[in-house]
């Protein structure tokens, strides 16, 4: 429940400050035209393709700032911690323990999304790796070669044709939109329902813990280490597309 | 099977085995096994699953990263405000061994899949690791680049040798190097060169041996060529905007179709998307277009030098940099050279002409030291894109039979074939004592 809680204030704390930004003065001061201005060089009617709908830019660039900072003082000396104290094979039985409720989540955005072969794919892993897998600790189903859909409740939306809304980049979680946030609920309650059901209560507490950990410990991103000015408008556009996909899949 | 047959495939055996003996050895299209015979194919789809050599991952041989402090005093304008420490990988043996340093292509960075293949290769036949960035990757720009604007062959070379220098110092505290050697592919060969030649003079290193993989010979031949690329756009770059959305649609295509996204993604890609060569020479020309842009967009924060970003204008942090972006996305990298490069540095070569500047930055102009240095050998492809028609011929003028040609491989496709890897190996061999 904690999780759904932290989750929801994020998310709420996001739109309140959305709603609350405000366009900064503009400060009229006259520049020298650089070499190549906009004006020479980009045609009137040119598109912008890797455009995506940003209307909150100004604080989702603070967010992903503030992301940044959490990784380094926070986040990554964690997860570093994490790869020096507990030993890989640890690790590697708890990545597979959360990929594990990963799968139920498919299962249930399978249905919804009426879907019977994802459905039949997610449900074929849950069965093998909580039984054979020892409670999911290990993945017999990949190795068996079997295909791992990957359907949450964002893309269900997505599916049923709500549309992405402005881009959002979530505190700690990172980029996403407005639909991908608000399908994050669904799927935390979901998962914390599920555990509730399986899992004492003080491993409950720990456990959205160590779920945060193991998925930044496998997530290679850096905020900035590309060194591109760029970074924050590529990711947006990766993201975006990459979703767009996701959803069509 | 005929006798003919059976003998022939016995010596195409024999002499892949002995191949890394005799490194030199032509290579010719019969014997040559790297599957990609399209040029431009081997330089999008690089070297196809099942062609590889067995290779420890990264993680097993712990290549890890490291941040240096090149200019300590430096104060970055807060557009760029996390560039200020050079980020670098290092995989370290536990016992003395020789060390490589390996040095990335244009825009490519320490841990670019091309050095981290490199760097699995060479630390399973017993070397240290240092893997360094591009002077082009921005990173480097704005760590450990002295004047904020690249392209320059020597002042390049001085500043990789300053960070080579410090980051020796910091390691020679803990491990024993018995010989120093260097490897880059690219434009990383190209830097090579000059820093090999820096070391003759400075001696800090003494490298035992250099290689040299697909380096350009002029630089400017070769960003003119890839900048052209763009022009194979079907329809011309007005159509950039559809082309573009072919290839995003055609690779979304691929990506749903397949459960795991394996290291031949691209290979399947684009046999999915049926590209033709003009196609793929764009896409490769777009793809330099786009990481040519992150690095001149640095140099004119760096410099303020108002190339399209207003002079005196400060950015902060959080600016909306969309039409920045969007110019540069309409530029090559020679309009960069001639009116960013050229007027920057003109002033300390009082009478140099923009020919001059060109000449200079092409290993012509230092092709009497590449002649004597034994040290120092090349691996290429004789169907590099990046060459104009011709200049592959200059490896062969001036190493000889230090310089290995392969008959195929486009550029740098097949850098990680498991022949190539053998080769690049044997190249260094005997240096681990």
């Amino acid at each position: 429940m904690k999780a759904i809680i932290l989750r929801s204030m994020a998310l709420a704390a996001v739109l309140l400050l959305a709603a609350c930004s405000t366009t900064e003065p503009v400060k009229e001061q006259v520049y020298p035209e650089p070499v190549f201005s906009a004006q020479r060089i980009i045609p009137a009617d040119a598109i912008d393709i890797t455009a995506v709908y940003d209307p909150w830019e100004p604080m989702n660039r603070r967010i992903y700032n503030f992301n940044y900072h959490f990784d380094q003082w926070v986040f990554l000396p964690v997860v570093r911690g994490w790869q020096a104290v507990v030993p890989r094979p640890a690790r590697v039985g708890v990545h597979n323990f959360f990929e594990n409720f990963r799968d139920v989540r498919t299962m249930v955005n399978a249905t919804l999304q009426a879907s019977p072969t994802k459905l039949l794919q997610s449900t074929g892993r849950v069965l093998v790796n909580s039984t054979i897998g020892l409670f999911g600790l290990i993945d017999v189903a990949s190795s068996m070669g079997m295909a791992k859909p990957d359907e949450d409740f964002g893309q269900t939306l997505g599916h049923w044709g709500v549309g992405k809304g402005p881009y959002l980049v979530l505190p700690l979680l990172g980029p996403s939109n407005v639909r991908d946030g608000v399908g994050l609920l669904p799927d935390s309650y979901l998962q914390n329902y599920i555990q509730g059901d399986l899992l004492a209560k003080p491993v409950r507490a720990t456990a959205f813990l160590f779920d945060s950990i193991d998925t930044r410990a496998n997530t290679s991103f850096r905020y900035y280490e590309t060194g591109s000015a760029f970074e924050y408008q590529t990711v947006r556009w990766l993201y975006s597309t990459k979703r767009e996909l996701d959803v069509e899949k | 099977m005929t006798f003919a047959n059976v003998s022939q495939r016995l010596m195409v055996g024999v002499y892949a085995l002995l191949l890394p003996l005799f490194a030199s050895a032509t290579v010719t299209v019969e014997n040559y096994g790297y599957p990609l015979t399209d040029r431009y194919v081997a330089t999008v789809v690089g070297t196809p699953e099942g062609y590889e050599p067995q290779l420890p991952t990264a993680e097993q041989i712990n290549f890890r990263k490291q941040w240096l402090d090149v200019f300590p005093e430096r104060k970055l304008p807060d557009l760029i405000w996390y560039g200020h420490q050079m980020i670098y990988s290092v995989a370290l043996q536990d016992h003395p061994a020789p060390l490589i340093f390996l040095i990335a292509g244009t825009g490519a960075a320490h841990n670019g899949a091309k050095n981290v293949n490199m760097a699995r290769a060479f630390f399973k036949a017993g070397f240290h690791i240092v893997s360094l960035s591009s002077p082009t990757y921005p990173n480097f720009v704005s760590s450990a680049s002295t004047t904020g604007v690249v392209g320059h062959a020597e002042r390049d070379a001085q500043d990789l040798y300053r960070v080579m220098e410090m980051i020796w110092a910091r390691l020679d505290k803990d491990i024993d190097a018995t010989s120093f050697n260097l490897a880059g592919y690219s434009l990383g060969a190209f830097n090579s060169a000059y820093v090999a030649k820096l070391d003759e003079e400075r001696k800090s290193f003494n490298f035992r041996k250099v290689l040299l993989i697909n380096p350009p010979v002029s630089l400017y031949n070769s960003i003119s060529l890839l900048d052209r690329m763009v022009e194979n756009i079907p329809g011309g770059e007005d159509n950039f905007d559809k082309f573009f959305d072919r290839l995003v649609t055609g690779f979304g295509k691929v990506y749903k179709d397949e459960d795991v996204i394996g290291g031949d993604f691209l290979y399947q890609a684009y046999k999915a998307m049926d590209l033709r060569d003009e196609e793929l020479a764009a896409l490769i020309g777009v793809s330099f277009r786009i990481s040519s842009g992150s690095l001149v967009f640095t140099s004119d924060v760096m410099t303020d030098f108002g190339y399209v970003k207003p002079r005196g204008l400060e950015l902060d942090r959080y600016a909306d940099l969309t039409v920045y972006n969007q110019v540069l996305n309409h530029l090559g990298f020679t309009d960069f050279y001639h009116n960013f490069f050229y007027p920057f540095y003109k002033a300390d070569y009082p009478g140099a002409s923009r020919d001059d500047f060109i000449s200079a930055v092409s290993l012509k102009s230092i092709a009497d030291y590449l002649r004597g240095a034994q040290k120092i050998t090349v691996m290429h492809n004789q169907d590099d894109i990046i060459l104009e028609p011709g200049e592959i011929e200059f490896f062969n003028d001036v190493f000889g039979d230090r310089a290995t040609i392969y008959p195929h491989g486009g550029h740098c496709g097949n850098m990680n074939y498991r022949d190539n890897v053998a080769h690049m190996v044997a190249t260094f061999a005997g240096g681990a004592n």
